[in-house]
């Protein structure tokens, strides 16, 4: 596979001898354009790697933060379509920034898998994290796409033994993704000592760059995370910002894009100060 | 679709039943399903364990089961000899029993400390605290708010029995949401925690070790009915909330060409309302809670909200193993109503003196159908897979009652 955005970012990164950002937010939340105008501001804010959410009636590893986040996203009338869109856009004047979408197979499945991967590409995305396509189910979904020439990346766990690495990090490419706790999405966050461990562990059996999420909010635990990992991944807070930045009849306030871009400008002051 | 020579070999290795199956969990949950799919394969080879089963099979659970001719109702609707097969005398009150039982011995072969279960009309809930009660393991079993609200009765058991129960509000609060949120509990209790699944559903090796705890229903049925009447019977009915009563009762005979066999799933207002939880019927093949399978949905593949007047059918979903048997053939899938299940409901209690649980009411529903079609020689066994008594409020309220 050549070199996709994600791998001339990482390289980047790594050129200038630091960790990155990853941002996750919620395609559709809390509506189509305030959603946008999030997404478009991220790299100006300091964001290296966008994630973006695509909303599920069902997120089985979710918390109740992201949870709410997709059905807000649901209720504005978001679809699969509607996220490619947003995609399609925001190519439109940033060429460099990765894109990977996150979510779950079924959306995608009644889309279409080849259908989606050819509209994917087209749009300008980058990779895709899909919480439950496992290696077992890799016909499904990850090798079509890695044929199409987008990057597959897989979540490790703590759960992921000796044993278990070899078919996480196969087919994977781009980054992996380590969850540093077994839980939700939004739950505490992780020992650093014990991050920086399993990063050690998963460097010394990959290239891949490591990037690790669940449970990382502020600013200071995001510096934590990047002095011993390539990346900080970023979500609920993102989300919790949004929630937080809502009238009383749920529509966006004036500065709720303002409240997400300003965390993004903390969260990336934190990654990229931690190494100095 | 490819003639087979067996309809009971499946699944694979890889946990599919043709296209549907399979294991689409997180990865977290990848090395747990890993290590239940061995302790599963070697607990079914142990003769220790089998023997264990058994026993708790008779004198824990009250097995086996009648094989009951229902006499009125055959000469009421004047066709086919109708048997019921009666998990309703079960201890507990269902076929639900039946599994936990296989499964809380699973659990303790694994050393798991820390039980956690879903629920959607309560019984799957009351027959996991009921069996950690006798193990004495601690219980957390998720209930959807709406769910709580229409089956007090089971919440209070529930408690009584030690069990925790947690009321979740996410999505519409019923039984597909309360999986998610005990498949939450799971990623981040991995260590310590079984998940005792209720139906023939989720990821493999579920829908296959829920089948073989249920199928002591057809394996029973087979032997009791030779019994009674020296041969096999001409049909088999069962109702489809998930389906494990149904695969239960349906496994054994899957290979018999001469058994004609009927699923029954929850038509709610009616498909063409759209209101229903038939997911065969009104819905198409999709991934949720770690299997493909028939799924409720709309057309971006977001999961939409079944309906039934029973809880226990009320889940937009289907097991894997009957999506397949429904594009293969072997099995016949129908549909009744809230109305007609609340006739048969009626019908039964009246004519049989059995209150049945609004689930196999469905059943009922179809056997009221079925049976005046065919010849009075012919033979009918309907799974009686729960009492009605939980439902006495849902059913007075319908009948528009106050209780």
């Amino acid at each position: 596979m050549s070199a996709t955005r994600i791998d001339r970012r990482f390289a980047a990164l790594k050129k200038e001898g630091r960790a990155g950002l990853v941002a996750y937010v919620m395609a559709g939340n809390p509506d189509l354009e305030t959603s946008f105008e999030i997404f478009r501001g991220l790299p100006g804010a300091g964001v290296d790697v966008i994630e973006l959410g695509m909303c599920f009636t069902d997120p089985m590893a979710d918390g109740p933060t992201i949870q709410v986040a997709g059905q807000r996203a649901l209720r504005a009338g978001m679809t699969l379509r509607k996220t490619l869109e947003l995609v399609r856009r925001f190519r439109k004047e940033d060429n460099d920034t990765p894109i990977v979408l996150m979510g779950y197979y079924n959306p995608i499945y009644a889309y279409g898998n080849e259908a989606f991967l050819a509209d994917a590409r087209e749009a300008g995305l980058d990779g895709l994290i899909i919480v439950d396509l496992p290696p077992e189910e890799d016909s499904e979904l990850c090798l079509p796409t890695v044929k199409a020439g987008l990057n597959w990346i897989r979540l490790a766990t703590p759960t992921t033994d000796a044993k278990r690495l070899p078919a996480v990090l196969a087919n994977t490419s781009g980054f992996l993704y380590y969850v540093s706790i077994t839980g939700i999405t939004g739950s505490a966050s992780a020992d650093a000592g014990d991050v920086a461990k399993a990063v050690e562990r998963l460097h010394a059996k990959s290239d891949l760059p490591v990037a690790v999420g669940f449970g990382i909010r502020t600013p200071e635990q995001a510096a934590d995370i990047a002095r011993v990992a390539d990346a900080a991944v970023v979500g609920s807070a993102f989300c919790q910002t949004v929630a937080d930045s809502l009238d009383e009849k749920g529509r966006a306030k004036p500065d709720c894009v303002a409240n997400v871009l300003a965390l993004a400008r903390a969260l990336g002051d934190g990654v990229r100060g931690a190494r100095s | 679709m490819e003639p087979v020579n067996t309809y009971r070999s499946g699944p694979d290795e890889q946990g599919h039943f043709g296209m549907f199956g399979g294991r689409y969990v997180a990865e977290t949950l990848m090395p747990l399903i890993l290590e239940l799919e061995e302790a599963w394969h070697a607990a079914r080879k142990d003769p220790e364990f089998q023997a264990e089963l058994e026993h708790w099979a008779k004198h824990y659970i009250g097995r086996p089961s009648p094989l009951y001719y229902a006499q009125r109702l055959t000469e009421h609707l004047g066709g086919a000899k109708v048997y019921f097969k009666r998990d309703e005398l079960n201890h507990t009150g269902a076929h639900k029993i039946n599994n936990t039982v296989g499964q809380i011995l699973l659990a303790k072969r694994m050393g798991k400390t820390r039980i956690i279960a879903e629920t959607g009309a309560g019984q799957h809930g009351v027959a996991t605290a009921t069996v950690c009660a006798k193990v004495g393991l601690p219980c957390v079993v998720y209930m959807g708010e709406t769910d709580i609200a229409r089956q007090a009765p089971n919440v209070f058991r529930m408690k009584l029995l030690g069990a925790e129960v947690v009321p979740v509000v996410s999505g519409s609060r019923t039984l597909k949401d309360a999986m998610n949120e005990a498949l939450r509990d799971w990623v981040t209790n991995v260590e310590s925690t079984f998940y005792i699944i209720g139906t023939a559903a989720g990821p493999h090796p579920y829908p296959e070790l829920v089948r073989e705890f249920q199928s002591i229903i057809g394996r029973e049925t087979r032997e009791q009915m030779m019994e009674a009447e020296g041969r096999l019977p001409d049909a088999l009915v069962a109702c489809i909330g998930g389906g494990s009563n149904a695969i239960g009762l349906f496994h054994p005979f899957l290979d018999d060409p001469d058994v004609a066999i009927y699923g029954v799933e929850a038509a709610g207002h009616g498909i063409e309302s759209g209101q229903h939880a038939a997911s065969i019927a009104g819905g198409r093949p999709g991934v949720l809670h770690g299997n493909r399978t028939y799924l409720l949905q709309n057309e971006d593949g977001q999961i939409t909200e079944a309906h039934s007047i029973s809880a226990g059918l009320d889940y937009p979903g289907i097991g894997p193993e009957h999506a397949w048997l429904a594009d293969s053939g072997r099995v016949t899938y129908v549909s009744a109503t809230d109305k007609e299940a609340l006739e048969a409901f009626q019908l039964c209690t009246r004519m049989e003196g059995i209150i049945p649980a609004l689930e196999p009411a469905h059943a009922l529903a179809y056997v009221t159908k079925l049976a005046p079609t065919m010849d009075k020689d012919k033979i009918i066994v309907m799974n009686m897979c729960g009492r009605g008594d939980k439902d006495v409020f849902t059913v007075a309220e319908a009948l528009g009652v106050s209780l």
